[in-house]
Protein backbone atom coordinates (compact mmCIF):
# COMPACT_ATOMS: atom_id res chain seq x y z
CA UNK A 1 0.00 0.00 0.00
CA UNK A 2 2.64 2.52 1.02
CA UNK A 3 6.31 2.63 1.86
CA UNK A 4 6.12 6.02 3.51
CA UNK A 5 6.87 6.18 7.23
CA UNK A 6 3.88 7.04 9.44
CA UNK A 7 5.32 10.44 10.46
CA UNK A 8 6.13 11.44 6.92
CA UNK A 9 2.75 10.19 5.79
CA UNK A 10 0.94 12.44 8.24
CA UNK A 11 2.61 15.44 6.59
CA UNK A 12 1.51 14.55 3.09
CA UNK A 13 -1.05 16.85 1.51
CA UNK A 14 -4.58 15.56 1.86
CA UNK A 15 -6.56 14.72 -1.28
CA UNK A 16 -9.05 15.94 -2.43
CA UNK A 17 -8.06 19.54 -1.79
CA UNK A 18 -10.35 22.54 -1.38
CA UNK A 19 -10.76 25.14 -4.11
CA UNK A 20 -9.89 28.73 -3.26
CA UNK A 21 -12.79 30.88 -2.04
CA UNK A 22 -14.09 33.08 -4.82
CA UNK A 23 -12.50 30.96 -7.58
CA UNK A 24 -15.19 28.38 -8.32
CA UNK A 25 -13.87 27.58 -11.82
CA UNK A 26 -10.25 27.03 -10.85
CA UNK A 27 -8.79 23.76 -9.54
CA UNK A 28 -7.49 23.85 -5.93
CA UNK A 29 -4.39 26.07 -5.53
CA UNK A 30 -2.49 23.20 -3.88
CA UNK A 31 -2.83 21.18 -7.08
CA UNK A 32 -1.26 24.03 -9.01
CA UNK A 33 1.62 24.31 -6.52
CA UNK A 34 2.26 20.57 -6.69
CA UNK A 35 2.29 20.62 -10.48
CA UNK A 36 5.16 23.09 -10.53
CA UNK A 37 7.06 21.91 -7.43
CA UNK A 38 6.40 18.15 -7.32
CA UNK A 39 4.34 16.95 -10.29
CA UNK A 40 4.65 13.30 -9.21
CA UNK A 41 4.12 13.24 -5.46
CA UNK A 42 2.32 11.28 -2.80
CA UNK A 43 -0.88 12.44 -1.16
CA UNK A 44 -2.90 11.07 1.72
CA UNK A 45 -6.47 9.96 1.01
CA UNK A 46 -9.51 9.17 3.19
CA UNK A 47 -8.47 5.58 4.04
CA UNK A 48 -4.98 6.58 5.21
CA UNK A 49 -3.18 5.28 2.10
CA UNK A 50 -0.83 7.44 0.06
CA UNK A 51 -1.20 7.05 -3.70
CA UNK A 52 0.73 9.10 -6.26
CA UNK A 53 -0.86 12.30 -7.48
CA UNK A 54 0.00 13.10 -11.09
CA UNK A 55 -0.57 16.72 -12.12
CA UNK A 56 1.31 17.41 -15.37
CA UNK A 57 -0.54 17.12 -18.67
CA UNK A 58 2.10 14.98 -20.42
CA UNK A 59 2.41 12.63 -17.42
CA UNK A 60 -1.36 12.24 -17.08
CA UNK A 61 -1.68 11.36 -20.75
CA UNK A 62 1.28 9.00 -20.72
CA UNK A 63 0.04 7.07 -17.69
CA UNK A 64 -3.62 6.91 -18.79
CA UNK A 65 -2.37 5.43 -22.05
CA UNK A 66 0.03 2.95 -20.41
CA UNK A 67 -1.04 -0.74 -20.46
CA UNK A 68 0.96 -1.32 -17.24
CA UNK A 69 -1.65 0.79 -15.48
CA UNK A 70 -4.92 -0.83 -14.40
CA UNK A 71 -8.41 0.59 -13.83
CA UNK A 72 -9.46 -2.49 -11.86
CA UNK A 73 -10.24 -1.65 -8.18
CA UNK A 74 -9.78 -5.32 -7.24
CA UNK A 75 -5.98 -4.80 -7.34
CA UNK A 76 -4.46 -3.91 -3.98
CA UNK A 77 -3.31 -0.30 -3.87
CA UNK A 78 -6.15 1.05 -6.03
CA UNK A 79 -7.05 4.49 -4.60
CA UNK A 80 -10.80 4.27 -3.96
CA UNK A 81 -12.66 7.58 -3.95
CA UNK A 82 -14.45 6.80 -0.71
CA UNK A 83 -15.85 3.89 1.31
CA UNK A 84 -19.05 3.96 -0.71
CA UNK A 85 -17.29 3.55 -4.04
CA UNK A 86 -15.10 0.81 -2.59
CA UNK A 87 -18.20 -1.08 -1.46
CA UNK A 88 -19.90 -0.55 -4.80
CA UNK A 89 -16.95 -1.51 -6.92
CA UNK A 90 -16.80 -5.07 -5.61
CA UNK A 91 -19.97 -6.48 -7.12
CA UNK A 92 -21.43 -3.78 -9.33
CA UNK A 93 -18.68 -3.44 -11.91
CA UNK A 94 -18.92 -2.15 -15.44
CA UNK A 95 -16.27 -1.96 -18.14
CA UNK A 96 -15.00 1.39 -16.84
CA UNK A 97 -13.33 -0.47 -13.97
CA UNK A 98 -12.11 -3.43 -16.04
CA UNK A 99 -8.93 -3.92 -18.06
CA UNK A 100 -8.56 -5.28 -21.57
CA UNK A 101 -9.43 -7.74 -22.98
CA UNK A 102 -12.60 -7.90 -20.80
CA UNK A 103 -13.04 -4.12 -20.99
CA UNK A 104 -12.75 -4.07 -24.80
CA UNK A 105 -15.16 -7.00 -25.17
CA UNK A 106 -17.91 -5.20 -23.26
CA UNK A 107 -17.20 -1.65 -24.43
CA UNK A 108 -17.31 -2.67 -28.09
CA UNK A 109 -20.87 -3.88 -27.62
CA UNK A 110 -22.00 -0.28 -27.18
CA UNK A 111 -19.55 1.78 -29.24
CA UNK A 112 -21.57 1.48 -32.47
CA UNK A 113 -24.52 3.65 -31.38
CA UNK A 114 -22.13 6.49 -30.44
CA UNK A 115 -20.42 6.63 -33.86
CA UNK A 116 -20.14 10.14 -35.31
CA UNK A 117 -22.55 9.39 -38.17
CA UNK A 118 -25.23 8.25 -35.69
CA UNK A 119 -24.69 11.35 -33.58
CA UNK A 120 -24.97 13.63 -36.61
CA UNK A 121 -28.30 11.97 -37.43
CA UNK A 122 -29.44 12.76 -33.90
CA UNK A 123 -28.52 16.44 -34.14
CA UNK A 124 -31.87 17.76 -35.50
CA UNK A 125 -33.89 16.05 -32.78
CA UNK A 126 -31.50 17.30 -30.07
CA UNK A 127 -31.85 20.80 -31.49
CA UNK A 128 -35.66 20.54 -31.36
CA UNK A 129 -35.49 19.35 -27.77
CA UNK A 130 -33.29 22.29 -26.79
CA UNK A 131 -35.65 24.73 -28.54
CA UNK A 132 -38.71 23.17 -26.88
CA UNK A 133 -37.13 23.37 -23.42
CA UNK A 134 -36.13 27.01 -23.98
CA UNK A 135 -39.70 27.78 -25.18
CA UNK A 136 -41.08 26.20 -22.02
CA UNK A 137 -38.61 28.09 -19.83
CA UNK A 138 -39.48 31.43 -21.45
CA UNK A 139 -43.20 30.70 -21.04
CA UNK A 140 -42.75 29.88 -17.34
CA UNK A 141 -41.84 31.93 -14.27
CA UNK A 142 -38.93 34.37 -14.46
CA UNK A 143 -36.44 33.87 -12.80
CA UNK A 144 -36.04 30.12 -13.30
CA UNK A 145 -33.57 27.44 -12.22
CA UNK A 146 -31.55 26.54 -15.31
CA UNK A 147 -30.80 23.08 -13.88
CA UNK A 148 -34.44 21.97 -13.84
CA UNK A 149 -35.55 24.12 -16.80
CA UNK A 150 -32.89 23.03 -19.28
CA UNK A 151 -29.67 21.44 -18.08
CA UNK A 152 -31.13 18.27 -16.60
CA UNK A 153 -34.08 17.63 -18.96
CA UNK A 154 -32.13 17.97 -22.24
CA UNK A 155 -29.51 15.24 -21.70
CA UNK A 156 -32.02 13.11 -19.77
CA UNK A 157 -34.50 13.19 -22.64
CA UNK A 158 -31.77 12.47 -25.18
CA UNK A 159 -30.24 9.50 -23.33
CA UNK A 160 -33.74 8.12 -22.60
CA UNK A 161 -34.56 8.19 -26.29
CA UNK A 162 -31.24 6.62 -27.26
CA UNK A 163 -31.53 3.82 -24.69
CA UNK A 164 -35.28 3.35 -24.89
CA UNK A 165 -35.92 4.34 -21.26
CA UNK A 166 -39.33 5.96 -20.55
CA UNK A 167 -38.64 9.61 -19.65
CA UNK A 168 -41.58 9.42 -17.24
CA UNK A 169 -39.24 7.50 -14.92
CA UNK A 170 -36.75 10.39 -14.74
CA UNK A 171 -37.37 11.00 -11.04
CA UNK A 172 -36.24 7.47 -10.26
CA UNK A 173 -33.02 7.52 -12.25
CA UNK A 174 -32.07 11.15 -11.52
CA UNK A 175 -32.58 10.68 -7.77
CA UNK A 176 -30.56 7.45 -7.60
CA UNK A 177 -27.80 8.93 -9.74
CA UNK A 178 -27.54 11.88 -7.34
CA UNK A 179 -26.97 9.43 -4.47
CA UNK A 180 -24.21 7.66 -6.41
CA UNK A 181 -22.30 10.81 -7.37
CA UNK A 182 -22.53 12.53 -3.99
CA UNK A 183 -19.30 12.04 -2.07
CA UNK A 184 -21.12 12.15 1.26
CA UNK A 185 -23.41 9.18 0.55
CA UNK A 186 -22.88 6.18 2.81
CA UNK A 187 -21.75 2.85 1.32
CA UNK A 188 -25.23 1.43 1.99
CA UNK A 189 -26.87 4.32 0.15
CA UNK A 190 -24.61 3.99 -2.90
CA UNK A 191 -24.93 0.21 -3.09
CA UNK A 192 -28.71 0.53 -2.65
CA UNK A 193 -29.07 3.23 -5.32
CA UNK A 194 -26.94 1.23 -7.75
CA UNK A 195 -28.99 -1.88 -7.10
CA UNK A 196 -32.26 0.01 -7.56
CA UNK A 197 -31.06 1.32 -10.93
CA UNK A 198 -29.75 -2.08 -12.03
CA UNK A 199 -33.03 -3.79 -11.09
CA UNK A 200 -34.94 -1.10 -12.97
CA UNK A 201 -32.84 -1.63 -16.11
CA UNK A 202 -33.06 -5.40 -15.69
CA UNK A 203 -36.89 -5.20 -15.73
CA UNK A 204 -36.77 -2.88 -18.72
CA UNK A 205 -34.62 -5.38 -20.65
CA UNK A 206 -37.32 -8.02 -20.14
CA UNK A 207 -39.90 -5.62 -21.61
CA UNK A 208 -37.56 -4.86 -24.55
CA UNK A 209 -37.12 -8.57 -25.25
CA UNK A 210 -40.89 -8.95 -25.64
CA UNK A 211 -41.41 -5.67 -27.49
CA UNK A 212 -38.12 -4.68 -29.14
CA UNK A 213 -37.95 -1.15 -30.50
CA UNK A 214 -35.35 0.92 -32.33
CA UNK A 215 -33.23 1.68 -29.28
CA UNK A 216 -29.98 0.64 -27.63
CA UNK A 217 -31.50 -1.52 -24.87
CA UNK A 218 -33.53 -3.52 -27.42
CA UNK A 219 -30.39 -4.08 -29.49
CA UNK A 220 -28.43 -5.10 -26.40
CA UNK A 221 -30.98 -7.68 -25.29
CA UNK A 222 -31.75 -9.17 -28.71
CA UNK A 223 -28.28 -9.06 -30.28
CA UNK A 224 -25.98 -9.45 -27.28
CA UNK A 225 -27.76 -11.08 -24.34
CA UNK A 226 -29.92 -13.54 -26.27
CA UNK A 227 -26.94 -14.63 -28.42
CA UNK A 228 -24.83 -15.37 -25.35
CA UNK A 229 -22.49 -12.40 -25.81
CA UNK A 230 -23.22 -11.06 -22.33
CA UNK A 231 -25.43 -11.82 -19.37
CA UNK A 232 -28.61 -9.86 -18.77
CA UNK A 233 -27.17 -8.50 -15.53
CA UNK A 234 -24.10 -7.24 -17.45
CA UNK A 235 -26.44 -5.53 -19.90
CA UNK A 236 -28.43 -4.00 -17.04
CA UNK A 237 -25.26 -2.69 -15.40
CA UNK A 238 -24.17 -1.23 -18.73
CA UNK A 239 -27.58 0.42 -19.06
CA UNK A 240 -27.13 2.01 -15.62
CA UNK A 241 -23.72 3.34 -16.61
CA UNK A 242 -25.00 4.85 -19.87
CA UNK A 243 -28.12 6.30 -18.26
CA UNK A 244 -26.31 7.84 -15.28
CA UNK A 245 -23.23 9.08 -17.13
CA UNK A 246 -25.46 10.18 -20.00
CA UNK A 247 -27.38 12.82 -18.08
CA UNK A 248 -25.47 13.88 -14.97
CA UNK A 249 -22.21 14.96 -16.61
CA UNK A 250 -23.74 16.90 -19.51
CA UNK A 251 -26.22 18.60 -17.17
CA UNK A 252 -23.33 19.90 -15.07
CA UNK A 253 -21.47 21.11 -18.18
CA UNK A 254 -24.57 23.01 -19.32
CA UNK A 255 -25.04 24.85 -16.00
CA UNK A 256 -21.40 25.42 -15.11
CA UNK A 257 -20.58 26.39 -18.71
CA UNK A 258 -23.39 28.93 -18.72
CA UNK A 259 -22.25 30.33 -15.39
CA UNK A 260 -18.66 30.64 -16.63
CA UNK A 261 -19.86 32.43 -19.78
CA UNK A 262 -22.09 34.80 -17.79
CA UNK A 263 -19.03 35.67 -15.69
CA UNK A 264 -17.00 36.24 -18.87
CA UNK A 265 -19.42 38.36 -20.96
CA UNK A 266 -16.90 39.09 -23.71
CA UNK A 267 -16.53 35.34 -24.27
CA UNK A 268 -20.31 34.88 -24.19
CA UNK A 269 -20.62 37.63 -26.83
CA UNK A 270 -18.18 35.82 -29.13
CA UNK A 271 -20.31 32.70 -28.92
CA UNK A 272 -23.64 34.53 -29.20
CA UNK A 273 -22.71 36.76 -32.11
CA UNK A 274 -21.04 34.17 -34.31
CA UNK A 275 -23.44 31.60 -35.75
CA UNK A 276 -20.58 29.51 -37.22
CA UNK A 277 -20.91 25.91 -35.94
CA UNK A 278 -17.10 25.70 -35.93
CA UNK A 279 -16.92 28.53 -33.39
CA UNK A 280 -19.52 26.83 -31.19
CA UNK A 281 -17.68 23.49 -31.44
CA UNK A 282 -14.42 25.20 -30.45
CA UNK A 283 -16.13 26.87 -27.49
CA UNK A 284 -17.43 23.48 -26.30
CA UNK A 285 -13.88 22.06 -26.26
CA UNK A 286 -12.56 25.11 -24.41
CA UNK A 287 -15.32 24.94 -21.78
CA UNK A 288 -14.66 21.20 -21.34
CA UNK A 289 -10.98 22.00 -20.78
CA UNK A 290 -11.49 25.06 -18.60
CA UNK A 291 -14.11 23.50 -16.32
CA UNK A 292 -13.01 19.82 -16.30
CA UNK A 293 -15.99 18.81 -14.17
CA UNK A 294 -14.54 15.31 -13.59
CA UNK A 295 -12.59 16.87 -10.73
CA UNK A 296 -11.95 13.77 -8.60
CA UNK A 297 -9.06 12.61 -10.79
CA UNK A 298 -8.90 9.40 -12.79
CA UNK A 299 -8.07 6.46 -10.48
CA UNK A 300 -5.61 3.72 -11.43
CA UNK A 301 -3.14 1.24 -9.95
CA UNK A 302 0.31 0.28 -11.26
CA UNK A 303 0.68 -3.38 -12.39
CA UNK A 304 4.37 -3.34 -13.38
CA UNK A 305 7.05 -0.87 -12.32
CA UNK A 306 7.01 2.25 -14.49
CA UNK A 307 9.76 4.85 -14.67
CA UNK A 308 8.49 8.30 -15.54
CA UNK A 309 10.61 11.44 -15.46
CA UNK A 310 13.18 9.75 -13.19
CA UNK A 311 10.58 8.54 -10.70
CA UNK A 312 9.76 4.84 -10.34
CA UNK A 313 6.11 4.00 -9.73
CA UNK A 314 6.10 0.50 -8.28
CA UNK A 315 3.65 -2.30 -8.93
CA UNK A 316 0.80 -2.13 -6.44
CA UNK A 317 0.96 1.66 -5.98
CA UNK A 318 -2.15 3.75 -6.57
CA UNK A 319 -2.39 6.65 -9.02
CA UNK A 320 -4.66 9.69 -9.00
CA UNK A 321 -4.39 11.34 -12.40
CA UNK A 322 -5.60 14.91 -11.92
CA UNK A 323 -7.01 15.74 -15.33
CA UNK A 324 -8.45 19.04 -14.05
CA UNK A 325 -5.06 20.58 -13.26
CA UNK A 326 -3.49 18.83 -16.28
CA UNK A 327 -5.93 20.82 -18.42
CA UNK A 328 -4.49 23.99 -16.84
CA UNK A 329 -0.88 23.03 -17.62
CA UNK A 330 0.84 26.00 -19.32
CA UNK A 331 3.11 23.57 -21.19
CA UNK A 332 0.03 22.25 -22.99
CA UNK A 333 -2.24 25.31 -23.04
CA UNK A 334 -0.71 28.82 -23.09
CA UNK A 335 -2.26 31.18 -20.52
CA UNK A 336 -4.25 28.19 -19.24
CA UNK A 337 -6.34 29.96 -16.60
CA UNK A 338 -7.95 32.22 -19.15
CA UNK A 339 -11.25 31.12 -20.67
CA UNK A 340 -10.72 31.72 -24.38
CA UNK A 341 -13.40 30.18 -26.57
CA UNK A 342 -11.33 30.87 -29.69
CA UNK A 343 -8.32 28.76 -28.64
CA UNK A 344 -7.72 25.26 -30.00
CA UNK A 345 -8.42 23.16 -26.89
CA UNK A 346 -9.05 19.85 -28.64
CA UNK A 347 -6.15 18.07 -26.92
CA UNK A 348 -7.75 18.46 -23.49
CA UNK A 349 -8.17 15.44 -21.21
CA UNK A 350 -11.58 16.38 -19.78
CA UNK A 351 -12.97 13.10 -21.18
CA UNK A 352 -9.93 11.26 -19.83
CA UNK A 353 -7.41 9.57 -22.12
CA UNK A 354 -6.44 6.02 -23.06
CA UNK A 355 -8.77 3.09 -23.63
CA UNK A 356 -11.22 4.33 -20.98
CA UNK A 357 -11.75 7.74 -22.54
CA UNK A 358 -15.43 8.71 -22.37
CA UNK A 359 -17.62 6.54 -24.57
CA UNK A 360 -20.39 9.15 -24.75
CA UNK A 361 -18.19 12.08 -25.80
CA UNK A 362 -19.66 12.35 -29.32
CA UNK A 363 -23.14 12.62 -27.77
CA UNK A 364 -21.98 15.15 -25.16
CA UNK A 365 -20.50 17.29 -27.95
CA UNK A 366 -23.74 17.30 -29.95
CA UNK A 367 -25.78 18.22 -26.84
CA UNK A 368 -23.41 20.94 -25.64
CA UNK A 369 -23.08 22.42 -29.13
CA UNK A 370 -26.88 22.56 -29.40
CA UNK A 371 -27.28 24.24 -25.99
CA UNK A 372 -24.33 26.69 -26.13
CA UNK A 373 -25.16 27.48 -29.75
CA UNK A 374 -28.81 28.24 -29.01
CA UNK A 375 -29.44 29.44 -25.45
CA UNK A 376 -27.49 32.73 -25.51
CA UNK A 377 -28.71 33.64 -29.00
CA UNK A 378 -32.34 32.97 -28.17
CA UNK A 379 -32.11 34.56 -24.71
CA UNK A 380 -29.61 37.41 -25.20
CA UNK A 381 -30.63 39.04 -21.90
CA UNK A 382 -29.87 35.89 -19.88
CA UNK A 383 -28.34 36.84 -16.54
CA UNK A 384 -27.61 35.32 -13.15
CA UNK A 385 -30.58 35.94 -10.82
CA UNK A 386 -28.50 35.76 -7.64
CA UNK A 387 -25.07 36.62 -6.38
CA UNK A 388 -22.45 34.08 -7.50
CA UNK A 389 -21.29 33.76 -3.88
CA UNK A 390 -24.72 32.44 -2.93
CA UNK A 391 -24.57 29.50 -5.35
CA UNK A 392 -24.00 26.05 -3.93
CA UNK A 393 -21.21 24.31 -5.81
CA UNK A 394 -20.83 20.53 -5.96
CA UNK A 395 -17.60 20.43 -3.99
CA UNK A 396 -18.79 17.09 -2.64
CA UNK A 397 -19.66 15.62 -6.03
CA UNK A 398 -17.76 13.08 -8.11
CA UNK A 399 -18.65 15.47 -10.90
CA UNK A 400 -18.40 19.22 -10.30
CA UNK A 401 -21.18 21.71 -10.95
CA UNK A 402 -23.85 23.76 -9.19
CA UNK A 403 -26.95 22.38 -7.54
CA UNK A 404 -29.14 25.25 -8.76
CA UNK A 405 -28.55 28.08 -11.19
CA UNK A 406 -31.20 30.82 -10.86
CA UNK A 407 -31.31 32.83 -14.09
CA UNK A 408 -33.40 35.71 -15.31
CA UNK A 409 -33.91 37.33 -18.74
CA UNK B 1 2.21 11.38 -45.69
CA UNK B 2 1.37 7.73 -45.05
CA UNK B 3 -1.34 6.76 -42.49
CA UNK B 4 -1.93 3.43 -40.76
CA UNK B 5 -4.63 2.55 -38.25
CA UNK B 6 -4.61 -0.21 -35.66
CA UNK B 7 -8.23 -1.40 -35.47
CA UNK B 8 -7.78 -3.79 -32.51
CA UNK B 9 -6.49 -0.84 -30.45
CA UNK B 10 -9.29 1.56 -31.50
CA UNK B 11 -11.74 2.56 -28.72
CA UNK B 12 -14.20 4.35 -31.02
CA UNK B 13 -13.89 7.84 -29.54
CA UNK B 14 -14.63 9.11 -33.06
CA UNK B 15 -12.37 12.14 -32.80
CA UNK B 16 -10.43 11.22 -35.95
CA UNK B 17 -13.69 11.38 -37.93
CA UNK B 18 -14.36 14.85 -36.55
CA UNK B 19 -10.86 16.08 -37.38
CA UNK B 20 -10.33 14.46 -40.78
CA UNK B 21 -13.65 13.14 -42.14
CA UNK B 22 -12.18 12.58 -45.60
CA UNK B 23 -9.52 10.25 -44.23
CA UNK B 24 -11.20 8.40 -41.34
CA UNK B 25 -14.57 6.70 -41.02
CA UNK B 26 -16.14 4.26 -38.55
CA UNK B 27 -17.66 0.81 -39.11
CA UNK B 28 -20.94 -0.36 -37.55
CA UNK B 29 -19.19 -0.85 -34.18
CA UNK B 30 -17.65 2.61 -34.29
CA UNK B 31 -14.20 1.21 -35.06
CA UNK B 32 -11.91 3.29 -37.26
CA UNK B 33 -11.76 2.67 -41.02
CA UNK B 34 -9.23 4.29 -43.27
CA UNK B 35 -10.66 5.95 -46.41
CA UNK B 36 -7.22 6.71 -47.81
CA UNK B 37 -3.74 5.93 -46.51
CA UNK B 38 -2.22 8.84 -48.46
CA UNK B 39 -4.17 11.98 -47.56
CA UNK B 40 -3.85 15.03 -49.78
CA UNK B 41 -2.12 18.21 -48.56
CA UNK B 42 -5.45 19.78 -47.49
CA UNK B 43 -6.18 16.98 -45.02
CA UNK B 44 -2.78 16.53 -43.42
CA UNK B 45 -3.20 18.96 -40.52
CA UNK B 46 -6.45 17.25 -39.58
CA UNK B 47 -4.75 13.85 -39.71
CA UNK B 48 -1.88 15.08 -37.50
CA UNK B 49 -4.40 16.43 -34.97
CA UNK B 50 -6.36 13.17 -35.12
CA UNK B 51 -3.20 11.18 -34.39
CA UNK B 52 -2.36 13.54 -31.51
CA UNK B 53 -5.74 13.23 -29.79
CA UNK B 54 -6.43 9.53 -30.45
CA UNK B 55 -6.82 8.15 -26.91
CA UNK B 56 -5.71 4.67 -27.96
CA UNK B 57 -2.72 5.79 -30.03
CA UNK B 58 -4.23 3.77 -32.87
CA UNK B 59 -3.16 6.13 -35.68
CA UNK B 60 0.39 5.95 -37.01
CA UNK B 61 1.81 8.57 -39.33
CA UNK B 62 4.83 8.60 -41.56
CA UNK B 63 5.71 11.98 -42.95
CA UNK B 64 7.39 11.59 -46.33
Amino acid sequence: MTETLPDAQAQLPEHPMPRAAGCPFDPPPTLRELRSSAPISRVRIWDGTSPWLITRYDHVRALLGDPRVSADPAHGGYPHRNAAMRARERDQRTFITMDDPEHARLRRMVTGPFAIRKMEALRPSVQRLVDDQIDAMLAGPNPADLVTALALPVPSLVICRLLGVPYGDHDLFQRNTQVIVRRTSTPEEVVGATRALTDYLDDLLIVKRKHPEDDLLSTLVTERVDTGGMTQREAARMGVLLLAAGHETTANMITLGTLALLQNPEQLALLRDCPDPGVVAGAVEELLRYLTITHSGRRRVVLDDIEIDGQVLHAGEGLILANDIANRDPEAFPDPDRLDVTRDARRHVAFGYGVHQCLGQPLARVELQAVYGTLYRRVPTLALATDIDRLEFKHDGLVYGVYELPVTW
Amino acid sequence: MHVEVDQPKCVASGQCVLMAPDVFDQDDDGIVELLTDRPGPGHRDGVREAAAVCPAAAIRLEEE
